[in-house]
């Protein structure tokens, strides 16, 4: 039951204003400025901007500022800002093997066309808090050699050759999109992969995580991880040719995983796969772990464990509905409350009157073989 | 679709010169616009608009289109008199810098202009876009793994 309450105008706009306050701080430190949280939370940018599911750095960043730093906030009010806007279109498909690439590892063939380039990682630091960040110090200028050139092939197409590894599948080409309409059971795919993209780091790292340990597990090796940048096109109908409207960042993670085979298809390596706007290693890796687990049905295995239960997961790896679900709870329910605790009360009243009417029957029966 | 498209080599170097407006500051088209001198009579044919493209990737980098996510951007059409129409679509949501893509678009497609857009305004942009690729390939090459092997101790 819904009944309209009145009530708490000055408080909530009292609340706002302190908030405002809260998040400027004090006055006596300098205001953070977007650029200045473009380019030194770059990560905190991305991650809003992946699970956002938009890709503006400037929007991310204001969003941050906004929501002190709370970044599921800061998702919510991209995703908020996304629905007042037109859609265009959709772009070309990204062409990660064209990427301008920034980092690019493999953890399964050491000596890969195009090589090993860390780039900007974290790995190999030794996690220890670098005290000398708190005093304002100059940086030095990164080291630069002459690149070598040549290109770096995604690792999948390299196993490809040899026929090792599941190969991509063309598809109809359908493509599911679950912002205009809602996800139908069971999902394909193209909604899966849309689903996880967006969906919260921290639930597929969960996820993912549960599958090594054993829920599920797949055997993986992460065959490639590169970041870096690529074109996005858009095909403009009243120009005939699609034209270039930017580089975006993304880091891509190609998972190669077990598959002993069937009776159709020999043993090879089969494959779980993450894409994500920006520097987001960790969310893309929990991605290919949680893409792969979900695919169970295809290779004959088991439903056993959470993470390939589709249902249980595109349902929950939403951060925006998830916190909207939860959150709500902080929302008025008086009446609602009302009527349970008034249940309640009737429930003990009529537990005690019972109890009574027994101690009473007991009584008398005690009574009259008294009596008797 | 336009997938795998071969463009004729006016359409092609149209499109190269629109990716370069589109990949510029705002700035170096202000300053590249002003450098053209009196600009002919033009007219916004589409105000600048803000919206979205879904941006899709690829299932395994290679498969079948999934929907990855949106990005914000701008377009703006321009009629440059008599009757030229410049167009851009741009990354992000600055709404002067679509109108001076389109304007720049539209100069480059007349023949009295071309010669002086190519030079002043897309050269600039595709050399600072050519340095910032080469230092940052050069700062990732510094990062390269030389892997050797060490013989063990063992005889």
């Amino acid at each position: 039951m819904y009944v309209a309450v009145k009530g708490g105008e000055k408080a909530i706009a009292n609340a706002h204003r302190l908030l405002a306050d809260k998040r400027r701080g004090a006055r006596s430190v300098p205001a953070m400025t977007v650029e200045q949280i473009v380019e030194q939370l770059a990560l905190a940018v991305d991650r809003v901007m992946a699970e956002g599911s938009l890709y503006d750095k400037e929007l991310a960043a204001l969003a941050i500022k906004q929501a002190r730093g709370d970044l599921i906030e800061a998702i919510f009010l991209v995703r908020a800002f996304r629905t007042t806007l037109p859609r265009f279109g959709h772009s070309e498909p990204l062409d990660t093997g064209e990427m301008h690439i920034r980092r690019r590892i493999s953890a399964t063939f050491k000596d890969l066309p195009g090589g090993q380039l860390l780039g900007p990682t974290f790995d190999y630091t030794h996690r220890l808090i670098d005290f000398a960040l708190a005093a304002e110090g100059e940086t030095p200028e990164p080291v630069r050699s002459a690149p070598r050139g040549g290109a770096a092939p995604r690792v999948t197409d390299l196993l490809n050759a040899e026929g090792l590894l599941e190969v991509d599948e063309d598809g109809d080409g359908n493509v599911g999109d679950l912002t205009r309409e809602p996800i139908d059971f069971p999902a394909g795919r193209d909604v899966r992969l849309q689903a996880l993209a967006r969906g919260d780091e921290g639930f597929l790292l969960a996820l993912g995580y549960s599958t090594q340990r054993g829920y599920a597990r797949t055997h993986p090796f992460a065959g490639e991880i590169r970041m870096g940048e690529v074109e996005v096109e858009l095909f403009v109908e009243e120009l005939g040719f699609a034209v270039t409207l930017g580089r975006l960042t993304v880091t891509e993670c190609q998972m190669i995983t077990q598959f002993t085979g069937s009776a159709k298809v020999p043993p090879q390596f089969s494959r779980g796969y993450g894409l994500t706007f920006g520097h987001s290693e960790r969310k893309s890796m929990a991605m290919a772990l949680v893409d792969r687990a979900l695919r169970f049905e295809e290779f004959g295995e088991e439903l056993t464990a959470p993470a390939q239960d589709q249902e249980f997961v595109l349902s929950h790896s939403d951060n925006v509905q998830a916190t909207g679900f939860t959150e709500h709870l902080k929302l008025p329910h008086y009446v609602d409350f009302q009527a349970e605790l008034e249940l309640i009360r009737r429930m003990r009243r009529e537990i005690a009157e019972r109890a009574e009417k027994a101690a009473n029957d007991a009584d008398e029966t005690r009574a009259e073989e008294a009596a008797e | 679709m336009s997938e795998h498209q071969t463009l004729d080599p006016e359409t092609a170097a149209r499109k190269r010169a629109m990716g370069l407006f589109a990949a510029a500051d705002r700035g170096v088209l202000e300053a590249g616009l002003a450098g053209i001198g009196e600009l002919p009579d033009w007219q916004l044919l589409r105000a600048p608009e803000i919206g979205l493209v879904m941006v899709r990737g690829r299932t395994g980098g290679g498969g079948a289109p999934f929907n990855l996510g949106e990005v914000a951007v701008t377009r703006c059409a321009v009629t440059l008199s008599p009757d030229t129409v410049g167009t851009a679509y741009i990354m992000g949501r600055d709404k002067e810098k679509a109108r001076l893509a389109a304007l720049c678009d539209a100069l480059w497609q007349r023949a009295e202009t071309r010669d002086k857009v190519e030079a002043d305004i897309l050269e600039p942009i595709a050399e600072t876009l050519a340095e910032n690729d080469e230092k940052n390939a050069a700062e990732t090459e510094a990062t390269r793994v030389d892997f050797f092997t060490m013989v063990r101790g063992e005889d």
